[in-house]
């Protein structure tokens, strides 16, 4: 699987899934829509700054809250190309999982980068180094499978594949 | 090492003697349950799928309840793709404007949820069925969408947090006030990917409706589900509204729990979450001691408190008094039959002669979808389950969640209340 790298948006506790995208716009299931509102209410700027394969970095218990897949989809959509949290809302981790968005738990990470740092990650091994900083860190590798499942953008395509 | 009461029900749906918590394993479902918003995402991935239809159209609940009747076009359209997907599968449990309530209130008033059962919804709060001794837990729609073809889901077996309930609430104090207090105690992820397990003495002065609420907002603690043990009462509720068989499921006595927590339900005092988060409680003593807290709306009703038992405190609240002067309440059924029982007992009539609006069944105002938006800086005292930024209209509005008793006595004052204040 391609190494992750961007520039990072920071963010703290508990961002929910209202936030990341408003109830207000889930009128609609389609992508491209749903990433032109993603993170909405906690960062209007944040559609604006997003460039394709940024990352988004957080603190406890990311994702929290509606089990909407629409969050995820939105944040994936929007171009970010991995999401990095000290823990993440066990429905957010799943549904990420299952559309092919990357995230890796590392508390340390989370503490040690900061809005704007360049941010690189490998998924065969699960080091997050913070070229901004010259600082590395060990997150949890992906599985082979889940590996898999994100490389195939989703767990419907991995299912298809096999 | 015995099993909790969650990883029994697991171990079966496995086909396995015993689990433990960490292991990874694939459970058969007894229903899966989808709702206007998560469905056509679902139902779009299933049509990727190459699979033949639906693995039991028995065992597949949808239900629009988000945003019906259609608010606008495009939720019309979402429904037009359940509804459709509903026909082309002939899927049973389809329920349409006039037979559906607000999922969590009318799956098991249905039937549809029993003892014993594992469930997965696509929507949060699916973990209300604990209430009745079922597993049961939210899910996004692409599991959805492999659990309608398959018949299966895939589940890492969770620890446990135990909470022992003992003694009577007093007046006033309802099952909204305990789960309150424990996510207030135990913090938005202090049960992050665990079972909230509930037992003790307490629990056989809890009603059903209670339950239900407690079970409903273990997700606001992060929780993967939350359940209680069955006793007469949740028996007598499944004779009553099931013809489905259930199966009782009892922690082994050596069962391993990560925590235990006691609660004595006859010192909790009512308690309302103030913004942003659920965690953040207070008690009506300690808001008390604050300046008052003015508010512009109040909406009684959603799957966590839409049910009768919800809607009888309110009305004796709200009987002979009104709704103060430029405030909005609004009260919803969470189910037509809810609604109906209400009307028969006139539940309605004191609703609507306190000057509150009744409305049809719907999540609505509580996901910001409509039927009761706020405007910039508004503040709502809500008995829905969720307070984020933004989560009922504008980003600067405020949302303080509490019981229907208080959400009722809030609308006749204008300020965050207390009934025993009138």
């Amino acid at each position: 699987m391609k190494n992750a790298k961007g520039t990072v948006f920071k963010y703290g506790d508990n961002v929910d899934t209202d936030v990341i995208i408003p109830a207000r716009y889930l009128n609609s299931s389609d992508p491209a829509e749903l990433a032109t509102h993603c993170m909405e209410d906690i960062d209007k700027d944040f559609v604006k700054k997003v460039k394709k394969g940024d990352i988004i970095v957080a603190d406890k218990n990311f994702g929290c809250g509606s089990s909407r897949e629409h969050a995820p989809i939105s944040i994936k959509a929007a171009g970010v190309s991995c999401v990095i949290a000290e823990t993440f809302a066990r429905i957010f981790y799943r549904n990420a999982i299952n559309i092919g968005l990357p995230i890796v738990e590392c508390p340390e990470a989370s503490k040690g980068i900061e809005a704007g740092d360049e941010v690189e990650v490998n998924f065969d091994t699960g080091v997050i180094t913070n070229l901004t900083k010259g600082t590395t860190f060990q997150g949890q590798a992906f599985p082979p499978f889940m590996q898999k499942i994100i490389a195939a953008e989703g767990l419907v395509n991995y299912i298809n594949q096999q | 090492m015995g099993m909790t009461m969650t990883q029994k029900i697991l171990a079966h749906a496995a086909g396995l003697d015993k689990v433990e918590a960490g292991q990874l394993i694939e459970a058969k479902l007894d229903l899966v349950l989808g709702n206007d918003i998560t469905s056509p995402v679902a139902i779009k991935e299933m049509d990727k799928m190459k699979v033949n239809g639906v693995f039991d159209k028995d065992k597949i609940a949808l239900v629009p309840d988000h945003f019906v009747p259609n608010k606008d076009i495009k939720s019309a359209e979402h429904c037009k793709c359940v509804r459709e997907f509903a026909k082309r599968n002939e899927i049973t449990n389809y329920f349409e404007v006039g037979e559906m309530g607000i999922e969590h209130a009318l799956l098991p008033e249905k039937g549809l949820t029993v003892a014993g059962d594992v469930i997965i919804g696509a929507d949060s709060h699916t973990c209300t069925y604990g209430a009745l001794g079922a597993f049961s837990t939210g899910v996004g729609s692409t599991d959805m969408a492999a659990g309608m073809a398959t018949g299966k889901a895939w589940f890492k077996v969770p620890s446990a947090i135990k909470f022992v309930l003992t003694g009577k609430p007093s007046k006033w104090v309802s099952g909204k006030d305990v789960i309150l207090h424990i996510i207030g105690m135990i913090g938005v992820d202090g049960a992050l990917y665990k079972s909230m397990e509930f037992v003790g003495d307490g629990i056989a002065n809890l009603t059903m409706d209670d339950r239900f609420t407690i079970a409903n907002m273990a997700i606001e603690a992060g929780g993967k589900n939350g359940i209680f043990p069955v006793d007469e009462l949740a028996i007598a509720y499944m004779k009553e509204h099931s013809t489905k068989q259930y199966t009782i499921y009892e922690a082994d006595e050596d069962a391993v729990y990560d925590e235990t927590y006691t609660i004595d339900l006859s010192t909790l005092r009512p308690t309302v979450s103030f913004p942003h988060l659920p965690e953040n409680t207070h008690t009506i003593d300690e808001i008390h001691e604050m300046d008052d807290i003015l508010i512009d709306q109040v909406v009684i009703g959603s799957c966590t408190n839409g049910r009768i038992d919800d809607l009888r405190i309110a009305a004796e609240v709200l009987k002979d008094r009104h709704v103060k002067k430029g405030l909005r309440c609004i009260v919803i059924p969470a189910t037509q039959s809810i609604y109906m029982q209400a009307m028969e007992e006139g539940l309605l009539k004191t609703f609507i002669q306190a000057g509150a609006v009744v409305s049809t069944p719907t999540c609505g105002p509580c996901l910001g979808g409509y039927m009761g938006i706020l405007a910039e800086g508004e503040r709502c005292v809500s008995t829905t389950n969720r307070n984020f930024v933004g989560r009922m209209g504008h980003i600067t509005s405020e949302i303080y969640l509490a019981s229907p008793a208080v959400a009722a006595a809030s609308a006749v004052t204008g300020k965050i209340s207390c009934p025993c204040e009138l």
